[in-house]
């Protein structure tokens, strides 16, 4: 390969995606200093595992800030995937089957309340989704304290987080590429995904070349929330149980993870290549923090201040001039 | 003027304009400031109205011991809410302003102990810390040319660790007078915590709207293209309003220690003031795109979100529901604000 080719080939990658993997390996030869099984492909498909829980959360959130929108709506909608689910289970056979589904849909119904706020009433989807968190967070407290629910997930549910078919491949890994392999066909194959860029560029302008923005940005959010309470399911199946706080730690990961891999948060720009960088950065970093056993206040300082160098290294904007 | 019609018409057209307009300056003055201040207004509207309801239902009425109660836990959220509404101004965002109090009730529950001498050191040395803790949010927005939204998401976690280093499990103490005098109430049954506020208002606030720097700060969240194409200060701006972002936190979490006498490293406090005090900005009519609103608009806001909170108390309610009332009221409200689609006469202006 000639310096030439090699040039072309450095400048067609995106810098946000390349030094995010560089990250990435980075990391690994930093933990590998540490003990030798940070290389092992038993560590590497156990923290893929791990990561796939928040890929799946982090793809909806990636769409929306696509649009240049936010979902603050996580913790709560991710904790309505889990327990319903789990309490569909509790309703016998029927259930059992329904329990996948049903979780989900439940946050399809939460997202399509922001999408219909964001769209149409034109409230900021970060104050919006605020308070459909809100809500969400008073339905399950409602719902766990009026009704005493089953809280065990199903067979299912266990299967597809925390089972293997081939290979010793995690089946939510799988999960997790399927998903991805929709995402990145939707965003990049269809008018749908056209359209969220174009939104996120200028919704005026997408509006005047026809676009139907308002529908576009409804189902986004409707895809966001189904996304995050499927991220729900999959904990619920892993830890067999569903908790009230199960999907308090995934809201800033998320965020952190989409932004980490390059997709500009203003909208309109990044690719979900980036994104499954920014997840499995962001996994291997709670990992590595914690098998070095740092204390808690430690892995949260280190934490922050890696996300803001790593984001100081290629996030910037321009000047305003 | 020149639009070809007969002169003459259009003379005594100008005429008649100006002489209805000249004899009715100072209303027109009066109207415009009023249409200013509408949002805010409203926010004082809606919290009379909630804390009438609120009152008229209260087993005990309106007595000294209610008010203070209620007036302490609306101080709090109100403190929180202007911090949040500096950065808000400048249509940016500061999603750490909950971690800065959590930070600042740890330190404080160390330090603000003692005789008085060394009680005013470590308020002072609080409020430092807080000041110092939103710099570096300015900081890391002005020269780090990053997001807001992302940097304070960021710099809480730094924050939040800072303060677990410094309280692994919740205790320590406080200066009981200086706690017992704020959160206390004055002759005559004033609640002291509210004319705390009132003192912060007229200290920080006032001020930072009358200058150069907080005018800058409206200008920069209109349109930061149009202020620096002016000569406005953005980056002092901007900088001012972070920084004091973080100072009005840290005020909120030395309040806490003197509520709870103790220090608690909870994220999910943290978590809980940060929403708190969006929500209660929006309540109060503090635009979230920036340029438009007052600190005192989201006092109000905070005081009736508090409000809300604690009417279900007094219809006797199940404490299961409270949270989904919350929230209920809560999604209600945001969407009172999309009134204004009506008045949208073309259609593209929905996407400005």
């Amino acid at each position: 390969m000639t310096t030439l080719q090699l040039k072309r080939v450095i400048g067609q990658a995106d810098p946000a995606i390349a030094t995010a993997f560089g990250c990435i390996v980075a990391l690994l030869l930093v933990g590998s200093l540490y003990s030798s099984s940070f290389l092992s492909p038993e560590y590497l498909l156990q923290q893929l595992k791990v990561a796939s829980f928040l890929g799946v959360i982090a793809t909806g959130m990636m769409i929306v800030i696509l649009l240049g929108q936010i979902d603050l709506s996580v913790p709560w909608v991710v904790a309505v995937g889990g327990m319903m689910s789990t309490a569909a289970t509790g309703w016998g056979p029927a259930g059992e089957l329904l329990a996948i589904p049903f979780g989900v849909a439940c946050g399809v119904g939460l997202g399509l309340v922001s999408g219909v706020g964001v769209a149409y009433l034109r409230v900021p989807s970060m104050i919006i989704t605020l308070a459909v968190n809100a809500v969400a967070q008073g339905l399950m407290v409602v719902h766990t304290g009026g009704f005493s629910p089953q809280d065990s997930s199903s067979e299912a549910m266990r299967y597809i987080a925390t089972g293997h078919v081939l290979f010793g491949v995690p089946n939510a890994l799988l999960v997790w590429a399927l998903i991805g392999g929709a995402a990145v066909y939707l965003l990049a194959r269809t008018t749908f995904g056209r359209a969220v860029y174009a939104i996120g560029n200028r919704e005026r302008a997408a509006y005047l070349s026809g676009v139907d923005t308002q529908r576009t940005v409804v189902i986004a959010f409707a895809i966001a929330g189904g996304l995050s309470a499927f991220g729900g399911v999959l904990l619920a199946g892993y830890a067999s149980k569903a908790a009230q706080a199960m999907g308090d730690p995934y809201q800033l990961p998320a965020i952190a993870a989409v932004v980490l891999g390059g997709t500009s948060i203003l909208g309109g720009r990044g690719r979900y290549l980036g994104t499954v960088a920014g997840v499995i950065l962001i996994t291997l970093l709670q990992s590595i923090l914690s098998v070095m056993q740092i204390e808690e206040f430690g892995r949260h300082v280190i934490y922050g201040g890696v996300i803001i160098a790593m984001l100081l290294l290629y996030g910037r904007e321009q000047w305003v001039r | 003027m020149n639009r070809g019609g007969p002169p003459e018409a259009d003379r005594s057209d100008a005429n008649a304009t100006l002489s209805s307009v000249a004899p009715g300056l100072p209303e027109s003055d009066w109207g415009y400031r009023l249409r200013e201040q509408r949002d805010t207004l409203a926010a004082f509207v809606g919290f009379a109205v909630m804390f009438s309801i609120y009152i008229g239902n209260h087993p005990a009425g309106l007595t000294a011991n209610v008010l203070t109660t209620a007036s302490n836990k609306g101080v709090l959220l109100a403190l929180v809410a202007m911090a949040q509404t500096f950065a808000v101004l400048t249509a940016g965002i500061d999603l750490s302003v909950g971690m800065v109090l959590v930070l600042a009730n740890c330190l404080a529950s160390y330090i603000v102990v003692g005789s008085g001498l060394t009680t005013a050191l470590g308020v002072a040395g609080v409020l430092l810390t807080g000041l110092l803790c939103g710099a570096i949010n300015g900081a890391i927005v002005i020269f780090g040319r990053l997001q807001p939204i992302v940097v304070t998401i960021a710099t809480g976690a730094i924050y939040y660790g800072l303060a677990l280093a410094l309280r692994r499990v919740p205790g320590g103490d406080v200066n009981d007078s200086l706690a017992g005098a704020l959160t206390g109430q004055l002759a005559g049954g004033v609640p002291a915590s509210i004319v705390a506020l009132l003192a912060v208002v007229i200290v920080v606030w006032l001020p930072f709207r009358r200058s150069v720097i907080g005018r800058a700060a409206y200008a920069v969240g209109s349109s930061e293209i149009a202020a620096y194409m002016s000569g406005v200060p953005v980056r002092r701006a901007k900088f001012v309003a972070y920084t004091l972002s973080g100072l009005l936190a840290s005020m909120a979490g030395l309040f806490v220690t003197f509520i709870t006498y103790s220090g608690e490293a909870s994220a999910a406090n943290g978590s809980t003031y940060t929403l708190y005090s969006i929500a209660a900005v929006v309540l109060g009519g503090v635009s979230l795109f920036g340029g438009s609103g007052s600190a005192i608009g989201a006092v109000f806001g905070a005081l009736m979100f508090r409000t809300i909170g604690d009417l279900l108390f007094v219809f006797n309610l199940e404490p299961l529901w409270q949270p989904l009332f919350q929230g209920v009221v809560l999604l209600v409200a945001v969407c009172l604000g999309s009134a204004r689609l009506f008045r949208i006469r073309n259609r593209l202006d929905l996407f400005s």
